[in-house]
């Protein structure tokens, strides 16, 4: 407080002018939002600091968790989520449906698809992250989170780099680039923002009261790093002009491919697996009351994951351009890559031995157990997709897009949603959950709906595949494209109606959690528990 | 597995060892494709976008085609036979960023120049299913009715000759004239000269105006159009 609050009130008070000065110079519509809005966020930061200046501040002690962000954190998690699951039922529904397509600029398939895929990746997958790296940092290091109030920036900055993004997915501010769209000032955001985390992370680790760095760190750790390299390299590019939206991706066509699915892959590998892996090796064995399953199988799964998901990149670009070496070496590191996959999904699931029981009356548990077994699941359909034979029918189909969800969805969607039912009641002091009986509702409609998802999409994907081929005895080809896309029709309606069970799951999700806040408890009888005779 | 104890009881160590481990795998398959000589194919045709082109490119990128449309032919009997010649990796050779695309919810577009005639194409941009009545395609009517807007393309260019693109003075700087030549047909010589292979002509149906539409149109009638493929000799070893 004092000086220094002054200090940052004045600092931040000059972005905001500089921000201001940047939009009105702008030389596009969407870079001068884009600037405002950053000013915005630097002038709604003014203004708090200016209300909590000369409040005193409850000294907090240095001892105590700092667990403020990561309540902030969780509701962002839930909040991302049910926008992200909104946003892809509703591109769902255009596909099947395209009058559905407004036809007005902002809100085509186009640029709504990568709404979706940010949304559900970025915005609630990397607030799970987050959040729960905070929530396991500080309990598995006996230390508070390092740097402050550093932490609340890395919250805050990541929200306004969501917004950035999202907003300029409507605006058509993109890169193209699949997973990585947003342009050059909102990546040189995140980069900082990045940097922070790691900051907070790794400071926490380093001060930490406990001899040994437990296996979930080492996991979020080589997610923040890697995530950092691919994030840098991946966005190598020249802007046109310091006062508007548009660059230049600094590679082109061949290397530019690779290194695009180089970081798509490891987005993949690091964003979605890593980082998950981080929240299963600390949520699963708390939550069965078990130790992990085996030690050494950890260190042995987790370096080979990170040394083999690394090359997988090139099997996105089979019976491409790109040279045939580069496919080849692609192939085969994804197939290696099965093992220590399962390797991971084998201690998941195996540090419930002993435990099993739990699984009839624990909806949490069994929750997790179901995104362990999806893991297990999609990585091994991941190898055999990468298998070029496989591939030229898989490749260009809605097989990759189910395989996709199964992976997202069901491994990352529940694991992340587990990991919530079990946060908030802890992070707002309640015993448990507002209703187990509603979490139990909330398992298998979202399984339901992952298997519909991906069922449909499994027969939509080899369908269209097998039709792209087909000869007929004369060797002409028996279907033209808009054939094939005609017999799409039942698979994306099935689709979208996977997508709502999902999503009605996790609207039941926020009620159940809402009332957990509240402080309320179900009368209910207990899961698993035959009812009296 | 008793060694592993100094790692996880050493921060720094576990940090630069799992950074190392990361890296290799990128370095082993990316950076030979930039030494390499046969990464890139050795043919006659391909050249820079003209300045009307890569604007209509820009738009292609800007409404996300490339979720739904590939522009790589794979070698298949199928695939050629639909399509044309399989992609070359000479073709995206200027394209910043690439545009191959992962996903075909509608067919390729690596050599859909020159299939339709510009009428269809704006007829299917504005209504898809006034001429495929199967598409799920979104209309892009909107675009007939922006103006394109072209102020800065020659730095643009100039952008794009500092990450390798060989654009040369005389393109950089008939930048915007080029652009009108192109999209009007009026005056288009020396750009037509500049531009080997290119086309000049109204391609929205409205002489008047320089549209979004003018510009899509123009690189969708483009794509694909550039290689000679008599000077094409496959290299086994690729």
């Amino acid at each position: 407080m004092g000086l220094g609050s002054l200090v940052q009130m004045a600092l931040l008070g000059l972005i905001a002018i500089l921000f201001v000065t940047l939009g009105a110079l702008a030389q596009d519509a969407a870079f001068a939002i884009h600037m405002f809005i950053f000013a915005a966020a630097a002038a709604i930061a003014v203004i708090y600091l200016a209300r909590s200046y000369g409040q005193p501040v409850a000294a907090a002690s240095p001892e105590a968790y700092l667990d403020g962000v990561v309540r902030a954190g969780a509701i962002a998690t839930v909040f991302w989520g049910v926008i992200g699951f909104l946003a892809g039922l509703v591109i769902a529904l255009q596909l099947a449906y395209p009058g559905l397509n407004p036809d007005l600029e902002w809100f085509n398939f186009g640029r709504l698809r990568p709404l979706h895929t940010s949304a559900v990746i970025f915005a609630f997958g990397g607030n799970a992250l987050m959040c729960t790296s905070f929530y396991v940092v500080q309990r598995t290091c006996r230390a508070r989170l390092a740097f402050g109030n550093l932490a609340w920036f890395v919250f805050w900055g990541y929200q306004l780099f969501i917004v950035l993004a999202a907003t300029g997915y409507l605006l058509g501010v993109t890169e193209s680039r699949e997973y990585a769209e947003p342009e050059w000032y909102v990546d040189l955001w995140l980069t900082i923002v990045w940097i922070a985390y790691f900051l907070v992370f790794f400071g926490t680790i380093i001060k930490r009261k406990e001899p040994h760095i437990y296996v979930a760190n080492w996991f979020y750790l080589s997610f923040i790093v890697t995530i950092a390299m691919l994030h840098i390299v991946n966005n190598i590019s020249i802007p046109v002009s310091f006062l508007g939206s548009k660059s230049y991706s600094a590679f082109a066509g061949v290397q530019d491919a690779l290194i695009q699915w180089w970081y798509g892959h490891n987005a993949v590998g690091f964003f979605l697996t890593a980082g998950f892996l981080g929240m299963m090796y600390y949520f699963v064995p708390k939550r069965a009351g078990r130790p992990v399953y085996s030690y050494r199988l950890s260190i042995v799964h987790f370096w080979a994951l990170i040394f083999l998901y690394i090359w997988a990149g090139p099997h996105h670009l089979h019976y491409t351009a790109l040279p045939d070496w580069a496919q080849t070496l692609g192939m085969a590191f994804s197939v290696m890559l099965w093992m220590p996959s399962w390797g991971g999904m084998i201690n998941g699931l195996m540090t419930l031995s002993g435990a099993w029981d739990k699984l009839r009356t624990d909806p949490v548990l069994r929750m997790m157990v179901i995104s362990v077994a999806f893991y297990g699941m999609s990585t091994f359909e991941g190898p055999v997709m990468s298998i070029k034979s496989v591939n030229a029918l898989s490749h260009y189909t809605d097989w990759t897009i189910g395989h996709v969800h199964s992976g997202a969805l069901g491994w990352v969607g529940m694991i992340s949603m587990a990991a919530m039912y079990h946060l908030f009641p802890r992070l707002w002091g309640r015993k448990e959950v507002y209703s187990l009986q509603l979490v139990s509702w909330h398992v298998w409609l979202a399984t339901l709906g992952i298997v519909v998802y991906a069922s449909s999409m499994w027969v939509s994907g080899i369908m269209q595949g097998l039709m792209w081929r087909e000869y007929d005895d004369q060797g002409f080809l028996v279907y033209s494209f808009a054939e094939s896309v005609a017999a799409m029709h039942p698979y994306y309606v099935i689709r979208a109606f996977g997508g709502l069970l999902f999503l009605v799951g996790a609207l039941i999700m926020v009620y159940n959690l809402y009332r957990t806040v509240r402080g309320d408890t179900r009368a209910e009888a207990p899961v698993g528990v035959p009812a009296a005779a | 597995m008793i060694k592993h104890e100094k790692i996880e009881t050493n921060a720094t160590l576990l940090l630069i060892l799992s950074f190392l481990v990361v890296t290799i795998g990128g370095l082993v398959q990316i950076t030979p494709l930039f030494y390499l000589q046969n990464t890139i194919e050795k043919v006659a045709g391909p050249r820079p976008y003209t300045p009307l082109e890569l604007a209509g490119r820009n738009i292609y990128v800007r409404e996300g085609c490339y979720l739904c449309h590939s522009q790589m032919i794979r070698p298949f009997r199928d695939e050629v036979e639909r399509y044309g010649h399989y992609s070359l990796a000479a073709e995206s050779q200027y394209d910043h960023p690439f545009q191959w695309g992962s996903k075909r919810t509608g067919p390729d577009l690596a050599r859909v120049g020159g299939k339709y005639s510009d009428e269809w194409q704006r007829q299917h941009l504005a209504d898809p299913r006034s001429v495929v009545p199967e598409s799920v395609m979104p209309g892009y009517a909107f675009l007939a009715g922006k103006d394109l807007d072209y102020r800065n393309i020659g730095n643009h260019l100039k952008t794009l000759t500092l990450v390798g693109v060989p654009y040369d003075k005389g393109q950089i700087d008939n930048a915007a004239a080029d652009l009108q030549a192109q999209a009007t047909g009026d005056n288009a010589d020396a750009m037509l000269k500049r531009y080997p292979k290119s086309q000049a002509r109204d391609y929205d149906g409205d002489p008047k105006r320089i549209t979004e539409m003018d510009a899509l149109v123009s690189y969708l009638q483009m794509l694909g159009t550039l290689v000679d493929f008599s000077t094409f000799k496959p290299d086994v070893s690729r």
